[in-house]
């Protein structure tokens, strides 16, 4: 079998000094270049997946792997992950007052460099605005402070826009739909759908709530999480069958195995 | 990070100015303080007899006062005052070329800069090494414009009438007990005219450095804005780094005459054994403008609250205020607003950062008198504190009497988040320039008022000092 760019073997996971566990043995594979999304009820698991995968210190792994590239990135610290190339969207950003867009990517960016260089900070600024032109943003949204006063839309296309400058191999998508009207919704989406289809070796997994983002994202598969374990994979076509049915039919196909 | 390399390879993460050139005063005074030691640094400056007779007097109202025990904790600098030298004299003369200057004085300099400030034409640099001004030059256009901008010491010799017109009308000898310490014992600081109409467009720049072990250290600023005048002055402190206790207490006087405005910039980084008390007081009259902005670092404990008593009409005064309490520091920092006469206005804003064991005070006071219709305060404090045992407290004091005023008090206080932390790592910064950056944002809105090089200058600062604050 040929190396993944992410694979999840059997994971257990709980919040950091607690006994139950929320993670109970995830299985999941995303190759280079393709668009999981992962679904469930609430509660299900799917944000502490997330959370466990960009390497949050409130969680605790119990068991399992979590292999980037053949990695075990378990051992490495949230932005050694994130200069190996992987990127979480947040479901919540933190708000930074004080400290603008274009200067949080400009030292995300030299982080990426090795010791002693520096980006230029012309081609840098340029690398930004390439980047909110692909988006659409306006240029004036880079010297607003990090999420600070951002509406739920801004926060978003803040999290879209941050992937785009840090150009990274996974993206980790945590419901970036969530809190969204129809239209920002659709820029978000049209957002996310310009970087894949910019990077076709990109890989996403998308976590969401609600069909109505899988109407602008096609998903190359669609997973069910329940009770801290995927219970369903297919294709596009599970995430109709599960607006249609809802999730009932698999908590009792759940309970069966 | 390659920062964090650039400062390990640089040999910063001690105190980055905490080196010594070998001390070889002309005159050292003997530790403590007597009459006998004021009578010498009067007879030293060769002063006229009312400004004896003023030390005398100041000394005897000093030593008729209590210690403060409203504040910090000064019990250490009590118990050592009879250790600390009141007088240090490295030169006879007041240096005007920098030729003049000698080689191991030019050294502290270099390795603070200064002349690479001269070189950008920063304009007046008086550098205070010591007790005394050894370095001073103005530019020519300030002399055409009848712009002053002397030591202290020369103020009130060739200007004496002025001097005598001003000095501690603002600040009396019987307002505190440090404000009577430094009226005995002063030596050293600036003397500041601005005539009536003229811009100065150039801030005037002072650099003060204490380098001698155990001294204390008494400067004197008085300036004088006079009406319609515009002017921006700037003091930068540095010390070294030594074991015993070390003192600092400065008295500032600012006069802002009608339709004045003035700045008054210091960012002050003391070494961790330092006592700074210092009183600094600005009279503001009709429709002019005073604003302070006060940066403190460093210190074992800094007691200091810029003052605007706003006595003309439409009067407005700002403080503006930093402090960063390290482990074991104490900085009991904030403001003081009276608004004596209507439609005065007035702005506080203070941000401390504590870290370690530090604690950060903010006291206040805004008084409105009877009779200051339509006066309108706000204060503004907010406090970040950097992990579990780092403290801060807020003594907001305010006395209102007068019905139709308007005030305005908000305090915050954060802590850095594990969720502002996260949020920034999976970005690709480790922990240390995540947490850098929050205090950056967080000092912000402060340091982008100040000069480019003086916000740089603060931003390295507080990132050598919060050097291991995590892991």
């Amino acid at each position: 079998m040929t190396e993944a760019l992410l694979e999840i073997r059997d994971l257990h996971a709980r919040v950091e000094d607690e006994e139950i566990e929320i993670l109970r043995g995830v299985d999941l594979r995303v190759e280079e270049g393709q668009v999981h999304a992962l679904m469930g009820p609430n509660g299900s698991g799917k944000s502490t997946l997330a959370k466990v995968i960009a390497g949050h210190p409130g969680y605790e792994v119990t068991a399992g792997e979590v292999l980037f590239r053949g990695e075990d990135v378990l051992e490495l610290e949230p932005d050694e992950r994130s200069r190996a190339g992987i990127f979480l969207a947040f479901q919540y950003p933190a708000e930074i007052p004080g400290v603008s867009i274009a200067n949080f990517m400009r030292t995300a960016a030299n982080a990426r460099l090795s010791d002693g260089e520096e980006m230029d900070i012309f081609a840098f600024q340029r690398r930004l605005m390439e980047k909110m032109a692909l988006l659409k943003m306006d240029e004036t949204f880079a010297t607003r402070y990090v999420n600070d006063g951002f509406s739920g839309g801004e926060k978003k296309r803040n999290e879209v826009l941050q992937m785009a400058v840090l150009e990274p191999a996974l993206a980790v998508m945590d419901e970036t739909d969530s809190g969204l009207d129809i239209d920002a919704l659709r820029i978000v989406s049209n957002g996310i759908n310009t970087l894949t289809g910019a990077d076709d070796k990109l890989g996403v997994l998308l976590i969401t709530h609600y069909k109505r983002i899988l109407n602008y994202i096609q998903p190359d598969h669609v997973h069910v999480m329940m009770d801290g374990r995927i219970v369903e994979s297919g294709g596009a076509d599970l995430a109709d069958k599960l607006e249609a049915q809802g999730y009932d039919w698999l908590q009792e196909a759940g309970a069966a195995v | 990070m390659p920062q964090n390399e650039t400062i390990e390879e640089l040999g910063l993460d001690e105190y980055k100015y905490g080196f010594v050139t070998e001390d070889k005063p002309v005159f050292k005074a003997v530790p403590g303080l007597s009459e006998e030691i004021v009578r010498q640094i009067s007879g030293h400056k060769d002063e006229p007899e009312w400004m004896l007779e003023f030390r005398l007097k100041a000394l005897e109202v000093y030593e008729s006062k209590p210690m403060p025990t409203w504040g910090g904790d000064l019990s250490t600098l009590e118990a050592t005052l009879d250790e600390i030298y009141f007088y240090l004299k490295p030169q006879e003369q007041m240096e005007r070329s920098w030729d003049d200057v000698p080689q191991e004085i030019k050294d502290t300099f270099e390795k603070l800069g200064i002349p690479e400030a001269e070189r950008k034409a920063l304009a007046g640099v008086g550098a205070q090494y010591e007790s005394e001004m050894v370095y001073h030059s103005l530019k020519e256009q300030w002399d055409e414009q009848g712009v002053i901008f002397e030591s202290i010491e020369d103020g009130l010799k060739k200007h004496p009438e002025l001097f005598r017109k001003h000095f501690s009308t603002i600040v009396p000898t019987q307002d505190n007990k440090f404000a009577a310490l430094n009226s005995a014992v002063w030596s050293g600081g600036s003397f500041v005219y601005v005539p009536k109409g003229v811009k100065v467009d150039i801030p005037l720049q002072a650099y003060f450095r204490v380098n001698a072990e155990k001294m204390g250290q008494f400067e004197r600023t008085l300036i004088i804005i006079d009406e319609g005048a515009e002017a921006h002055y700037i003091e930068g402190c540095t010390a070294p780094v030594y074991t015993t206790e070390s003192f600092h207490s400065g008295v500032i006087e600012i006069i802002v005459n009608k339709g004045a405005r003035f700045r008054y910039t210091t960012i002050q980084n003391w070494s961790n054994n330092m006592y700074n008390l210092v009183t600094q007081r600005a009279m503001v009259h009709e429709d002019a403008k005073m604003e302070w902005l006060d940066g403190n670092l460093g210190s074992k404990l800094t007691m200091k609250y810029p003052s605007c008593y706003l006595v003309g009409e439409r009067a407005h005064g700002e403080i503006l205020s930093i402090a960063y309490a390290g482990n074991g520091q104490h900085q009991d920092t904030g403001g003081k607003v009276v608004h004596a006469a209507p439609h005065t206005t007035s702005q506080i804003t203070s941000k401390s950062i504590s870290r370690g064991e530090g604690r950060a005070s903010y006291r206040g006071l805004c008084k409105v008198y009877d009779g200051a219709k339509g006066a309108k305060s706000n204060v503004e404090c907010d406090a970040l504190l950097l992990n579990e045992t780092s403290r801060t407290d807020t003594y907001p004091y305010i006395e209102i009497d007068e019905n139709t005023a308007s005030i305005g008090h908000e305090a915050t206080v954060s802590k850095v988040g594990d969720e502002q932390l996260f949020y920034l790592m999976s970005r690709g910064l480790d922990e240390a320039e995540a947490m850098a950056m929050i205090v950056r944002g967080f000092i912000e809105p402060v340091a982008k008022e100040l000069p480019l090089e003086y916000a740089i200058e603060l931003n390295r600062l507080i990132e050598l000092e919060m050097e291991g604050s995590v892991g």
